[in-house]
């Protein structure tokens, strides 16, 4: 068993780091307080090709694997969450979704250019009244001839003002058998007539982000452009947050790595009763476990990333590591808090940005309650992963990296 | 035997030649200390290495020598030195003479110590220290075999000697053996603008001391009180300005100044704004608070100017001066101006 | 064209330096490319996308340098080399510029070398025009623009950053240039680059493959490594009655102390 990272996924950390250290960090700040997104942002990261990081090349993407996913995850969550939500809701949810369960056809239309960055992708799946309880979505999905005629607001939508597309789940069946079974997964595109759009101010967090609705009235969607199969949405979507929270998980996990800095910087420079604050033990406690929680969460997601990489279902490892990172991530921004002092409390510090970052990822992509249900469910023996249709394709390095007159990657 | 090449840009030497003159003449411990200076039209720098100290000057006056080609300067420095046999020869450091005298190394097939602080003498070679790691560290570097040893002087290391008009020495003038030049100066332009603050060697730094003159009289159209506040600021910060400009540095301001309008946010040093690491920090009108020092701290040397002696920035300040910025400056900027000759 | 870029591995500059038996030590801190030789790498390969050819990374160091080989590799360097022995290894520049020299021949038919302004660990800044001396080359250093480059015509115009201004310089063709961080804004590796860095096996040239036998003598040696004095921290306040008087205090010390 090795636990080293080899000089591949090493580079890919260094690199992805230095962009978000040189580029974002300086400004990131004003972004928060004026609640926008940085505009250099989406176009930067699309093209260093940090936006196609995990896609196959020959699909438009960079060839890396899903470890290499999760460092750069961390490496932007550590300079701020916002830069991560890009990669959860362009990579994770859509990209992702697109490459486990995509044709051929579908693919080539929206997957190679998201994965060249030249459009972006977002998931929409909340609704004002379903989060949690995913199956009850209102949003409806008619029949008409070959097309689907889409009416309902999805909400709490991170990148619905910036992006091109979004994967949607919507009722298509308003009667069936099984509540999970009446659902199905769109590509829409958000440019379509009757879609309008809109951002959220007044959050906590993620406030340098882009988080809103999008309403639909009349919306034409054609079958080509419905993921799976007609009655397949619930499972789309539950795979979506597979790959979705796993790059929370990674994230969270460089969010706690960044508390831990900032806390151990302050802690060598602020000094009371005399000597540096860092001698006192009750801080060397709150350091000590924040360099403990992020050691732990790095290694559950870098499980999962291995898990995915071996082609191997991996939800409960994925739940177990959003949720471990994102509850240590918001103790560790509180005690960040703590360590700096009445400092912690103003903006001039980042380590308050963090604490209402961290507060979020508790939230969505699953609730961390949700989460607790989901791992009794395994725990317990009540829940089994049951094989899917289409599975997430495995990593294969000289397949992914292949140049473009390879075979297409599509699963079984 | 020490020669000492003078660099020299259109025949003016820089202040670090004749400090590396000084240097050479205390290493020389009485015995012979010579100039070497090329060029075109140097006499008069010739006569000036004798009167600060030049037993006396090799001169090389030749038309191919106008421009500095270190290529050309090498071959012609390398006979020179071959025919003195000197054991020791010293350049400032400049931009030219550090790469003339790496060539002149190469030619001679011996080292070359750059950058030297201290020059001691030990059983016969000559011990340099110099600095390393962007001055972190220090290292003691010896030439114990090679002749001739070859070193440049960093300058403000050494005094450079004042000029003696009764000094005497003899003026050498020698042919070089050139021969063709293969590259060509075409031109000269002036270096980019101002000093960029993430790598200024000195900044000068406002706060909110700086809006501070409750003397100052605005113009008559300011009537509220907050327009007023920044105009007495922006004057102000034309004395910061004035103050960087003179020691040829950039300008900072803590947050505080920048938030309240003083000045943009391009010039803020701090946690959010750029974290500097200059050689020299006068903060004027800073107060001390944690922030803005993590943005200051890692300057090497910090001055601080404010009305209260109980002012944080105090505590991590090497020279202090309590007092009114708005009479301090424009006092510090005359006897710069004065002291420094501009 | 064909260019080459000498790089160097060198401690990190956020490293905490201290000194340990005599010797300069960095403790656990990583080993990095030198931050100077990223814009003499990015330089090459601008070269090489304006006119053509290949650009070859020269690195003189220890088994571990191949990391900052592959960094090079990495940001789209067509091929990299190690110069490696122990021979090289209480080199000074006039050791390592002959190494460099005798590998640049080896390598053939160049027509460009770049190097950084200097390396940050022993800051001498003298390698790559001790190297154009041996090669007999055109030395261009502190070279903040290339103004034009004619591969052709063999000849490049630069501006060299001298302390009164910006000197224009023309040279034939093949030259050594050293650049400052003026000329370019150095492009992160892309991921492409990564992937072909990563698999990349870097040949290793001892001093006999480089025909350098024997291998010259250094003439410097370092006696001792020692940390700057650092100096009591309580703020000496500048007396006087008149702001004037102050002032004049002040720049007193300034100057003593040789601040300014």
């Amino acid at each position: 068993m090795d636990f080293s990272l080899g000089p591949e996924h090493e580079l890919v950390q260094k690199m992805v780091r230095e962009f978000a250290q040189k580029e974002i960090a300086p400004s990131i700040q004003e972004w928060d307080r004026k609640q926008e997104m940085a505009p250099q942002v989406l176009p930067r990261m699309g093209e260093l090709g940090i936006l196609g990081i995990c896609f196959p090349v020959n699909l438009g993407g960079q060839g890396m694997d899903f470890i290499s996913l999760g460092l750069a995850c961390e490496e932007l969550e550590a300079v701020d969450t916002t830069l991560r939500v890009v990669m959860s809701v362009h990579v994770g949810l859509c990209g992702l979704s697109l490459l486990q369960w995509g044709t051929e056809a579908q693919q080539a239309e929206f997957l190679v250019p998201l994965a060249r960055g030249e459009k972006i992708g977002c998931g929409a799946f909340s609704e004002s009244g379903a989060g949690s309880d995913v199956a009850n979505l209102q949003t409806t999905a008619k029949q008409d001839g070959s097309d689907y005629i889409l009416n309902g607001e999805k909400m709490w939508i991170s990148l619905a003002s910036k992006a091109d597309f979004a994967l949607l789940t919507a009722r298509t069946d308003p009667n069936p058998k099984r509540r999970s079974q009446g659902l199905s997964s769109f590509i829409v595109d958000l440019h379509s007539k009757g879609v309008t759009t809109g951002d959220l101010k007044g959050k906590l967090g993620v406030r340098a982000g882009s988080t809103g609705w999008i309403s639909m009235q009349d919306v034409r969607v054609p079958a080509a452009s419905r993921l799976g199969e007609h009655g397949e949405g619930f499972k789309i979507t539950m795979s979506a947050f597979d790959s979705g929270r796993y790059t929370v998980a990674a994230g969270a996990a460089g969010l706690i790595r960044a508390c831990l800095e900032a806390s151990v910087a302050y802690a060598n420079g602020r000094k009371t009763f005399g000597q540096p604050i860092a001698e006192h033990q009750l801080v060397q406690a709150k350091i000590a476990r924040m360099a403990s929680d992020y050691e732990i969460a790095k290694l559950l997601f870098l499980k999962a990333g291995w898990l995915k990489n071996q082609g191997v279902r991996n939800t409960v490892e994925t739940s177990r590591a959003k949720q471990f990172a994102t509850d240590a991530s918001f103790h560790a921004a509180s005690e960040a808090i703590a360590v700096h002092g009445s400092y912690g409390y103003s903006d001039e510090f980042p380590v308050e940005r963090y604490l209402r970052n961290a507060r979020g990822a508790m939230i969505y992509e699953g609730t961390n309650e949700i989460h607790s249900l989901i791992q009794a469910g395994y725990a317990l023996g009540n829940r089994t992963d049951k094989a899917l249709r289409r599975e997430m394709p495995a990593y294969e390095s000289t397949r992914w990296q292949a140049e473009l007159d390879s075979p297409p990657i599509v699963s079984r | 035997m020490v020669l000492v090449y003078i660099d020299h840009f259109g025949g003016t030497a820089p202040t670090v030649a004749w400090e590396a003159l000084g240097a050479g003449a205390r290493l020389a411990e009485g015995s012979e200390i010579k100039a070497v200076v090329m060029g075109q039209g140097v006499e008069a720098l010739a006569g000036e290495a004798v009167s600060r100290g030049a037993h006396g000057v090799v001169l090389a006056d030749d038309d191919r020598l106008k421009e500095f080609r270190p290529e050309v300067y090498a071959d012609g420095l390398s006979e020179i030195i071959r025919q003195s046999g000197a054991a020791t020869v010293l350049f400032p450091t400049t931009s030219r003479a550090r790469e003339l005298a790496a060539l002149v190394a190469v030619d001679l097939g011996t080292g070359i110590t750059p950058d030297a602080i201290q020059l001691d003498r030990q059983n016969g070679a000559i011990v340099a220290t110099r600095p390393i790691y962007a001055g972190k560290l220090l290292t003691k570097e010896v030439n114990l075999a090679h002749r001739p040893q070859l070193l440049t002087v960093r300058s403000r290391s050494f005094p450079a000697p004042e000029p003696d008009p009764a000094r005497a020495g003899e003026i050498t003038r020698v042919e070089l053996d050139l021969g063709q030049p293969r590259t060509e100066v075409t031109g000269y332009k002036p270096s980019g603008g101002g000093v960029s603050l993430a790598d200024a060697a000195i900044i000068v730094s406002g706060g909110r001391g700086v809006a501070n003159n409750p003397g100052l009289q605005p113009p008559a159209e300011l009537t509220s009180e907050k327009e007023q506040e920044i105009w007495r600021a922006r004057e102000g910060f034309k004395l910061v300005g004035e103050l960087a400009q003179v020691l040829g540095g950039a300008v900072g301001a803590s947050r505080a100044a920048v938030d309240a309008g003083y000045i943009p946010y391009a010039h803020q040093v701090g946690q959010t704004g750029k974290v500097v690491s200059p050689d020299l920090y006068i903060a004027c009108g800073i107060s001390g608070a944690i922030q803005h020092l993590a943005g200051m701290r890692t300057a090497k040397t910090i001055v601080a100017i404010n009305r209260d002696p109980d002012a944080p920035i105090f505590k991590l300040a090497r020279f202090g001066v309590v007092g009114d910025l708005h009479q301090i400056l424009p006092a510090l900027i005359g006897a710069l101006r004065q002291r420094l000759g501009k | 064209m064909k260019v080459i870029v000498c790089v160097k591995q060198t401690p990190d500059t956020a490293a905490t330096l201290t000194v340990v038996g005599g010797k300069a030590s960095w403790g656990d801190a990583p080993l990095v490319l030198n931050p100077w030789d990223e814009y003499a790498i990015e330089q090459a390969l601008r070269t090489k996308e304006a006119h053509g050819g290949s650009v070859t990374a020269l690195s003189l160091g220890a088994e571990a340098a191949k990391e900052s080989l592959k960094q090079a590799l990495a940001m789209g360097c067509d091929e990299a080399v190690l110069l490696s022995d122990p021979a090289f290894e209480r080199a000074d520049s006039l050791v390592a510029s002959a190494a460099l020299a005798a590998a640049i021949k080896r390598i053939d038919a160049s027509d460009l070398v770049f190097f950084g302004k200097a390396a940050v660990d022993t800051d001498t800044g003298v390698t790559g025009p001790q190297v154009a001396r041996r090669l007999g080359w055109p030395s261009l250093n502190l070279v903040a623009a290339i103004s034009e480059l004619d591969p052709a015509a063999k000849t490049i115009t630069v501006e060299r950053l001298l302390e009164e201004g910006r000197q224009i310089v023309r040279s034939p063709l093949p030259a050594v240039v050293s650049v400052v961080k003026e000329i370019n804004e150095p492009r992160y590796p892309s991921f492409m680059g990564i992937r072909k860095a990563s698999k990349a096996e870097i040949p290793v040239w001892t001093a006999t493959e480089i025909g350098l036998q024997p291998v010259p003598e250094p003439a410097l040696s370092w006696p001792e490594v020692t940390a700057p004095a650092r100096t009591e921290q309580s703020c000496e306040f500048m007396s006087g009655e008149t702001a004037q008087q102050q002032a004049a205090a002040l720049v007193d010390r300034l100057i003593e102390e040789k601040l300014i």
